[in-house]
């Protein structure tokens, strides 16, 4: 289903939450809205669900317009970030409800609920009620409902946020799974970087009520269009370093200087902003052009597997992600490594400049993200 | 042996006094007027069950509980069919003017209903509804569904949204939602709420009083109009008054679970 917006806009009680926005979905496949909270996503599902109308601008359905469409005139399913049941009915009542509205015949119901269930585990569940159930099991039941309908547009709103990490990991492989094999146009909304990338898809930026940019996942992550971007699809945010490019020379942080890597070749001499993710900036020199920078340790936090420091260094904070566990303490000193050809470089504008991973579509590796995270 | 608790000590020298009137009531009621009057003890002296069957057997009494029964019921239909449809608007929609109606609604309850009267009376005589059921009914209402809309928007306020939208989406129509899906979930304040108007509407006397005449004569009246040549019949009066309280308490049982999470969720 081709589902378009058009120059849409939302103002509620005098605050504007969608700024003439305009968009179009890929039809048939997952769709990822990407922002963080407050940047529109929940307002642009509820357009598309019908349960609000925009102020201005236009909701395209299959080429029609569709702006006024009530709810229950346009095929849609949806799942919110809460877990919303019918909490009097049974989960095999919660997942038929759609089914009896649009007045199936019993046996197909019934063949549905249990095959949806099913594919959820959740079909030793159906005769409790939903307050019986743990939390990830009411959002499998809000997930079934939604999907045994098969809408031809599904709206998931940070489905898994409310759940534990390792539920959450779960039902997002299962959840990619059935993206794939359904035919229905999926939009996603999420605010974590590591769960779009593992969804895949087209990714949709959005921040403060504006679509910032839209491409294919692994492109936009490799070569974010603006320093926002950057912040927005990254976790920890991107480093930012002031600095400038001097002939065959670049300079950041201050007295950090390198050779002009080979990816600023065709930038001019200038001021810049360069950007720098957090798993470039290392412990030990990654390459031989590595510029090192002494500072202290700020804050360390492990998480998982993972540890993330926070370098400061003369007025600038450097976020360092490094695999395994390791401890400092506060105030240590410590000296972390930079590699020039990571470097992302941003215009005065804050519009990307260069990206170490070349220009926008020449990123060859789509598979390589998908299990391991960002590269 | 167990020292008794100061604590115990005060809670039954409370419940004493608290129980003690109601004993007395029940006692009189068993007693005939003579032994009222004649002797004072503790225990009911000669008891037999004699009032309550001049209750049961007299229509002139047995139909004041009818009547009072009847424009009860009556009030607490009327009131839950105006009070959902008001609640769910208060609860889910904004309009102009909504928070400032919300408190208006309330503020009728702190009108006494001896202002009301004579308009009622006036209005009631104009249109021919003097003396009957629904007139007190509706005299009811006037102080019943802004305390319904109260309780019932303070539960459906606690019911998510969401679950508004979610049932649209799975194609339900407004009504069948209403009745299959949000009723249920607000059924405690429905019961809490039928309960207070049920008790305001049975132990309201000065409307019902002054809006009836016979035909439609409550219980609360007949017992004030005993007053006979003898004097008062004292023990008639404790029986009805026995009797009265019956319905209240049966209320108060079926309802009691309701009530003790209507106090911890809604606006009780």
């Amino acid at each position: 289903m081709t589902v378009t917006l058009d120059g849409v806009t939302k103002t509620v009680a005098g605050e504007t939450h969608l700024y003439g926005m305009s968009l179009s979905l890929v039809p048939n496949g997952l769709n990822v809205l990407l922002g963080p909270t407050t940047a529109g996503k929940t307002s642009i599902l509820r357009l598309l669900a019908g349960l609000d109308r925009p102020t201005a601008g236009r909701v395209l359905v299959e080429g029609a317009d569709r702006t006024t469409a009530g709810v229950r005139d346009r095929d849609v399913a949806m799942v919110y970030q809460q877990f919303i049941n019918y909490p009097a009915f049974s989960v095999y009542d919660n997942i038929a409800a759609p089914l009896r509205r649009a007045r199936l015949p019993g046996p197909e119901i019934d063949r549905r609920v249990r095959d949806t269930a099913a594919l959820l585990h959740i079909d030793h569940l159906l005769d409790r009620l939903p307050g019986q159930l743990s939390g990830g099991q009411q959002q499998r039941t809000a997930l079934a409902r939604a999907l045994v309908k098969r809408a031809r547009l599904l709206l998931l709103d940070e489905p898994l946020v409310n759940l534990d990490y390792k539920l959450r990991e779960e039902l997002r492989t299962e959840l990619r799974h059935i993206f794939q094999t359904g035919g229905a146009t999926v939009v996603y909304a999420t605010t974590e970087p590591q769960e779009a990338l593992l969804l895949g898809g087209q990714a949709i930026v959005v921040d403060a009520g504006r679509v910032l940019q839209i491409g294919e996942m692994v492109d936009v992550y490799r070569n974010p269009a603006s320093v926002r971007v950057g912040e927005v699809f990254s976790d920890p945010p991107i480093n930012l370093i002031a600095g400038r490019i001097a002939g065959g020379e670049v300079q950041f942080g201050g007295e950090m200087r390198a050779g002009r890597p080979v990816h600023f070749a065709g930038l001019a001499d200038g001021a810049y902003r360069f950007g720098v993710r957090a798993h470039h900036v290392d412990l030990a020199p990654a390459g031989p052009g590595a510029v090192s920078l002494s500072g202290t340790v700020e804050l360390s936090e492990i998480s998982g597997a993972e540890t993330f420091v926070h370098v400061r260094h003369n007025g600038l904070n450097l976020v360092s992600h490094e695999e395994g566990v390791h401890s400092f303490r506060l105030g240590e000193p410590v000296t972390v490594y930079v590699d020039p050809d990571r470097l992302y470089a941003f215009d005065a504008a804050d519009r990307l400049a260069a990206s170490p991973h070349g220009p926008a579509g020449a990123a060859p590796v789509l598979a390589k993200t998908a299990g391991a995270g960002p590269a | 042996m167990k020292a008794v608790r100061p604590s115990g000590l005060a809670l039954t020298c409370y419940l004493i006094l608290l129980m003690l009137p109601l004993y007395w009531l029940i006692k009189m009621s068993l007693q005939s007027n003579e032994d009222i009057l004649g002797t004072f003890s503790l225990l009911p002296v000669n008891p037999s069950f004699d009032n309550y069957i001049t209750i049961f057997t007299d229509s002139s009494w047995y139909l004041g509980y009818v009547n009072s029964l009847t424009y009860v019921l009556m009030n607490v239909t009327i009131v839950l069919l105006v009070a959902l449809p008001a609640a769910y608007a208060f609860s889910r929609y904004r309009f102009i003017g909504d928070k400032h109606m919300f408190f208006w609604l309330l503020s009728n309850r702190m009108a006494p209903p001896a202002v009301f009267l004579l308009p009622f009376f006036e209005l009631y005589h104009a249109v021919g509804l003097f003396d009957t059921h629904i007139a007190v009914a509706l005299a009811h209402c006037l102080f019943n569904v802004p305390l319904a809309v109260w309780i019932l928007e303070g539960f459906m306020s606690s019911v998510p949204r969401e679950v508004d939208e979610m049932a649209y989406i799975d194609g339900y129509s407004f009504p069948r939602f209403f009745v299959t899906v949000f009723l249920p979930l607000v059924r405690n304040g429905v019961g809490v709420t039928a309960f207070f108007c049920f008790m305001y509407s049975w132990i309201e006397l000065l409307m019902a009083r002054t809006l009836t005449l016979t035909d439609a004569k409550p219980i609360s009246v007949t017992m004030t109009r005993t007053i006979s040549a003898a004097g008062l019949d004292w023990g008639l009066l404790a029986a009805a008054g026995t009797l009265t309280l019956i319905p209240g308490a049966l209320v108060i049982w079926f309802v009691r679970n309701y009530i003790a999470k209507g106090f911890a969720l809604g606006r009780v």
